[in-house]
């Protein structure tokens, strides 16, 4: 076993949290960024200071960066280029009553 | 060179000129730790809450100046080191990490505290200053506890840290409810609380939050420290000497 003086620095660091801001309410919470915290405490309390000093928001999300699981880019053809010839799959094609406005 | 201002020491004066220096000098030695702070993040953090007080310092100074035609700046910077009534424990240097978190909760206590009750004040612009301000101080109190419980009940270090902040800072707590007659005038016409009157909550505030550190306060000392009467330690020049220099090198300096 070999010794290093340099720790893994995944080892030493504290966790990565992803973090989601709600802009106004009704909105979606959207992804603005990351952090590093020792837990879901301080990544929420990391995250107000961080991300919504400008009033970006009125609720915040974070999640384990780990938690997260995430296509893998290699496979982005056979995920998502199938999609490109099927336009009948967006609803353009039906005739709205007159009465149903802006939808 | 520009000559200082004297302000005038009545009691509603010195009552709002207390809570606008407790403000400022906190808001500067909090300011000290922009690009020194352990992590990004509580640079940041550390850095908001000293803009936030240095925003409630303006609203004050500005408030408390009106009457003798001056202005938030010459009021934070044109003053003699005795005409600032600030509370001594806020002008302590900032020391480490420990030590400015659990200053950060004993002034955050006693300014919620504070801003709670002055939202009732007779005086409808410090009515208004106070219901703004209040909802910065429970934030700041939230994130100073939050640290102190972390620190308190962490690592042996952090422990033996947290514990030499509180040895250093216990005695300069009681100072921040004396009794005077500047609070009592303030009590009587309706501008605001005796600091006094906090000490009961802000006790039980405190010492919920050291207890959940594991932190237990020294015994009470006769010592009594004087920054609200305008008798500083050696540490307040040295930070007003810092403020001031730029305005009393060029005068009305700005950008």
């Amino acid at each position: 076993m070999s010794e290093t003086n340099t720790p893994n620095p995944t080892a030493t660091e504290w966790p990565l949290w992803e973090v989601f801001v709600r802009s106004r309410a009704g909105l979606d919470h959207k992804h603005c960024g990351s952090l590093h915290a020792a837990d879901a405490a301080m990544a929420l309390q990391m995250a107000r200071d961080v991300y919504t000093r400008r009033q970006e928001g009125c609720s915040v999300w974070v999640v384990r960066s780990t938690d997260i699981t995430a296509s893998d880019p290699g496979d982005k053809g056979m995920y998502f280029d199938p999609m490109e010839d099927k336009v009948y799959r967006h609803p353009t094609f039906y005739k709205l009553p007159t009465e149903v406005d802006h939808m | 060179m520009t000559a200082s201002i004297t302000i005038d020491r009545n009691p509603t004066q010195q009552y709002l000129l207390r809570l606008g220096d407790t403000c400022l000098i906190l808001g500067q030695r909090l300011g000290e730790w922009c690009g020194h702070a352990p992590i990004l993040e509580e640079d940041i953090a550390l850095t908001n809450m000293a803009l936030d007080l240095v925003g409630q310092a303006r609203a004050l100074l500005t408030h408390a100046g009106r009457a003798q035609g001056f202005d938030e700046d010459q009021l934070a910077f044109l003053r003699d080191e005795r005409d600032y009534l600030n509370p001594t424990l806020v002008e302590l240097p900032r020391g480490d990490f420990a030590f400015t978190v659990l200053r950060n909760l004993m002034v955050a206590t006693l300014l919620k505290g504070l801003w709670q009750k002055l939202a009732d004040s007779s005086d409808a612009e410090l009515a208004a200053i106070a219901g703004k301000a209040v909802k910065e101080a429970r934030y700041h109190q939230q994130h100073a506890a939050d640290w102190v419980v972390r620190l308190g009940d962490g690592s042996d270090e952090s422990r033996r840290r947290c514990e030499d902040a509180l040895a250093q800072l216990w005695r300069y707590t009681p100072e921040l409810f004396e009794a005077d007659a500047v609070d009592e005038a303030a009590a009587a016409s309706g501008l605001g609380p005796r600091w006094a009157d906090l000490q009961a909550g802000w006790a039980a505030e405190v010492g919920e939050v050291l207890a959940e550190a594991g932190l237990v306060p020294p015994a009470e000392s006769a010592f009594r420290s004087t920054g609200k009467r305008g008798v500083h330690t050696e540490h307040m020049g040295r930070i007003l000497a810092e403020m001031q220099y730029l305005q009393r090198a060029y005068p009305g300096g700005a950008w």
